[in-house]
């Protein structure tokens, strides 16, 4: 399937996305899709499959003008977006969740249970998946999930499969396993577009690379032709130096000490130490149990043994409220689900936990509060009209500079980042690092869980790798390499 | 241009604002104009007193109730909540406890039965509206134990407990001054305070607010009991009014209290709304009440109206 999109434009009220972008897709390619967020890469992959109406320009598929009127009408003549946010109802079978809409039914109206299975099983085969079909869907993993929707896919004959962000939750094995899955769906004569933010990913496995930038594609290149370099030039339309900042820790005394700390079925005996200053780095595949031990650590999830020492000090922290006062402050991997108020204004969520100091009697006194929210926005460099505004309206990268202003705020000694640029722009990533360096040199602690390895290559002083709830080896930021971080997180030494 | 459109975006932005935040000021004052051109009656000082008094005991109510919904919760239990702290109010009255003090008490243990609603739905983690439909059944059914079925009568003849339902403070019915003076304090602690802060955010985001370091159960059980204690200050009320206590008193008011959020723009999910609101939710059922009697239309058509205005006020609503 040849599509080419010319010129195309589009606009939501006086907002104008699109201005005059450019894109081709020839039979068996990987075509990789990059830009800042809100550069309008998924709306232009929502005008070609039809959920939203272009303003101007022209799309041609196998040499027609052709223009679907709805996602399903593309998905019938093959194209299926995968979106970031999974397709899947939760609460049903994996079988229940590939027919979705296309169960198979036999003259009774019926369903022709053994051979949807057999269909499935066949799906599942090609791509090399060994999921339980009678498995409830939400109890799957987010890798497997993605199968399940890649399978669905394949299933509806898709020739051009387009997926947004595919790795963003992956671990490392469920991301060379998807990559596999593409380069066999390759050689099927598939086409992938590729949205990602992942330059590894895309210089690994794609063929072109298209640049956005502004609503208008900047340029398309084949993967040789091109470098890491010059893709983020072109996309932040600005020279960026370096993708990490340069680090030089000034370590101070010991912040945070956690003593044989366990919870049964989930983490075990794990101890390490955190000083003012340092950025250790967390890494490890996931479900290794990094996720929970911060829980724990900061009182949301309780443990059954080990103690928690702040600054020489053993302290009890049984919710997250007394960890805050403790001063720590914990940036959750999932944002939306547990880091802002979508609807709530920047206000109303960077003050949160600092509510009682705007408040010595009681009254909250609104004049320092907005003092203290207009600091925190300059401080963090929040791109924002106002400070009323909803987060939800906001960027990625924006909220996370919102929920990391929300914690700078209280002063912290300890802060905790799980996943701190996921789903966040390049130029964006830039500024948080920034951001986690300037907060080290004013002596704040920081454990930084991230699964992108050159991230926390590039901004950890040292290195802990979790392999199946335990400590598995430490590496000093000199002598570490991702390979041997790979080789720790798969139990290895 | 950008500029432009950032000002008319803005601009729209402040219209919806403005709309939102007097929709149902708006609708209150159409539902007003209608009533009187009806009947001109309506618009006299004596008839706008009795129904502020009228409007108090659902108001009050449905002041605590705001607290409950913008949580994302919901306390069913309210009605059932009055009848029984308004017979132990009386049983003490009667046993010859000084009457105010019978209030002041009542209204403790009614705070007392919103905590309970608050453990269960905190500690015991149940869904709002399970927890407080089963207290709703054992307040109700611990009134009728208490009372034998029979109404509470021979409360004496004490001057201040008459006031408090049925007397005049400056001119204004007591009633009506007790619902002002707790709306300015719960307006106080609703948009000015902390603790008003968080109720809005255990609403917006439960995960989100706990995290933040925000004590949510401890929230929580502080707003059931709220709710609970100013459904005993209206059963209260009602008690001086009716001199007596009776055992099927405020049946179904938690429905007309939960009417009167929503009336006044309160999302049922939480998050998002004002008590400003539920005090004209509150004023647009008492209008109506009083307006259907005035206009002569019987009560079970009062019924029917009460119910379309109620859809058409959400419908206008989702509109914007």
């Amino acid at each position: 399937m040849r599509i080419k999109m010319e010129n195309i434009h589009k606009a939501f009220g006086t907002n104008q996305v699109l201005t005059g972008v450019d894109f081709e897709l020839v039979d068996g390619e990987v075509h990789a899709l990059m830009g800042e967020n809100g550069a309008g890469k998924s709306t232009m992959m929502n005008v070609l499959t039809g959920l939203h109406a272009r303003d101007m320009g022209t799309i041609t598929i196998d040499g027609k003008e052709t223009y679907y009127k709805n996602p399903k009408e593309a998905e019938q003549s093959g194209i299926t977006f995968i979106h970031q946010e999974l397709n899947i109802w939760p609460d049903m079978t994996v079988l229940e969740n590939l027919f979705i809409g296309k169960e198979l039914k036999n003259s009774f109206g019926l369903l022709k249970i053994t051979e949807m299975k057999a269909l499935a099983k066949k799906q599942f085969d090609r791509l090399a998946v060994s999921i339980p079909l009678d498995k409830e869907a939400g109890s799957c993993s987010v890798g497997e999930q993605q199968m399940i929707e890649i399978a669905k896919a394949l299933m509806t004959e898709a020739k051009v499969i387009i997926m947004d962000e595919p790795t963003a939750a992956l671990t490392e094995r469920e991301i060379s396993k998807l990559f596999d899955v593409i380069s066999s769906l390759k050689k099927g004569g598939v086409s992938i577009v590729y949205i990602s933010h992942r330059m590894e990913e895309i210089f690994s496995i794609c063929d072109r690379i298209t640049v956005m930038r502004d609503g208008k594609t900047v340029d398309t290149k084949s993967i040789p032709e091109t470098n890491f370099d010059e893709v983020v030039r072109k996309m932040v339309g600005r020279e960026l130096t370096d993708r990490f900042p340069k680090r030089k820790p000034n370590l101070g005394e010991t912040v945070l000490q956690v003593k044989g700390l366990t919870k049964k079925g989930q983490f075990e005996d794990v101890s390490f130490s955190v000083r003012a200053g340092e950025i250790v780095g967390v890494s490890g595949l996931m479900g290794a149990g990094r996720t929970e031990i911060m829980r724990a650590i900061f009182g949301l999830d309780s443990f059954d043994t080990g103690e928690i020492w702040l600054k020489g000090e053993k302290v009890t922290i049984k919710t997250p409220e007394q960890a805050v006062k403790a001063g720590i402050g914990f940036i959750t991997e999932d944002r939306k689900d547990e880091g802002l108020i979508l609807d709530f204004s920047i206000r109303d969520n960077m003050v949160l936990p600092t509510l009682y100091s705007f408040a010595p009697k009681g009254i909250i006194n609104e004049k320092s509060e907005t003092d203290f929210v207009n600091m925190l926005i300059k401080r963090l460099t929040v791109k924002t009209e106002s400070p009323d505004i909803a987060v939800g309206k906001l960027s990625g990268g924006n909220q996370q500079k919102v929920v990391i202003a929300k914690w700078v705020g209280i002063g912290p000694k300890l802060l905790i980042l799980d996943e701190p640029t996921r789903g966040v722009d390049v130029g964006a990533k830039r500024e948080i690092y920034d951001l986690m360096n300037e907060l080290t040199d004013r002596g704040v602690a920081i454990i930084m869980v991230s699964s992108e390895l050159p991230e926390v290559l590039g901004m950890s002083d040292r290195i802990l790798v979790v392999h199946e709830g335990k400590i598995n080896g430490e590496l000093l930021k000199e002598n570490a390499t991702q390979e041997k971080i790979m080789t720790m997180a798969t139990g290895g030494q | 241009m950008n500029s432009i459109n950032a000002v008319t975006k803005h601009k729209t932005n402040m219209m919806n604002a403005i709309t939102q935040k007097l929709g149902p000021l708006l609708g209150l004052i159409i539902l007003v104009v209608i009533v009187s051109i009806l009947n001109p009656s309506f618009l006299e000082p004596l008839n706008i007193l009795n129904l502020l008094r009228q409007v108090a005991i659902n108001a009050l109510i449905a002041f605590g109730m705001t607290f409950v919904i913008l949580t994302g919760g919901i306390d069913l239990s309210v009605g059932a909540i009055l009848a029984l702290s308004s017979a132990l109010t009386a049983g003490m009255m009667v046993s010859g406890i000084d009457p105010l003090l019978a209030i002041l008490i009542g209204c403790i243990l009614g705070g007392l039965m919103g905590t309970v609603n608050g453990l269960f739905i905190t500690k015991g983690k149940m869904a709002p509206f399970i927890a407080t439909l089963a207290t709703m059944t054992i307040f109700r059914g611990l009134t009728l134990v208490y009372t034998g079925g029979n109404p509470i009568t021979g409360l004496g003849d004490n001057y201040l407990f008459q006031l408090f339902g049925r007397g005049y403070f400056l001119g204004i019915p007591v009633p009506a001054v007790t619902m002002i003076l707790t709306f300015v304090v719960l307006f106080i602690i609703l948009h000015k305070t902390p603790f008003g802060r968080k109720t809005y955010a255990i609403g917006g985001n439960e995960k989100a607010a706990l995290i933040s370091g925000i004590k949510v159960p401890k929230v929580k059980v502080m707003i059931y009991s709220l709710s609970g204690m100013l459904a005993a200050l209206a059963g209260a009320i009602l008690t001086s009014r009716l001199n007596s206590a009776q055992p099927t008193a405020g049946t179904s008011y938690e429905l007309d209290a939960i009417a009167a959020v929503v009336l006044g723009g309160t999302s049922l999910s939480g998050g998002k709304g004002r008590i400003f609101g539920t005090l004209i939710g509150a004023l647009i059922i008492g209008t109506l009440n009083n307006g259907l009697n005035l206009l002569g239309v019987s009560s079970f058509y009062q019924m029917v109206v009460k119910g379309i205005v109620i859809l058409i006020a959400v419908l206008l609503d989702r509109k914007k």
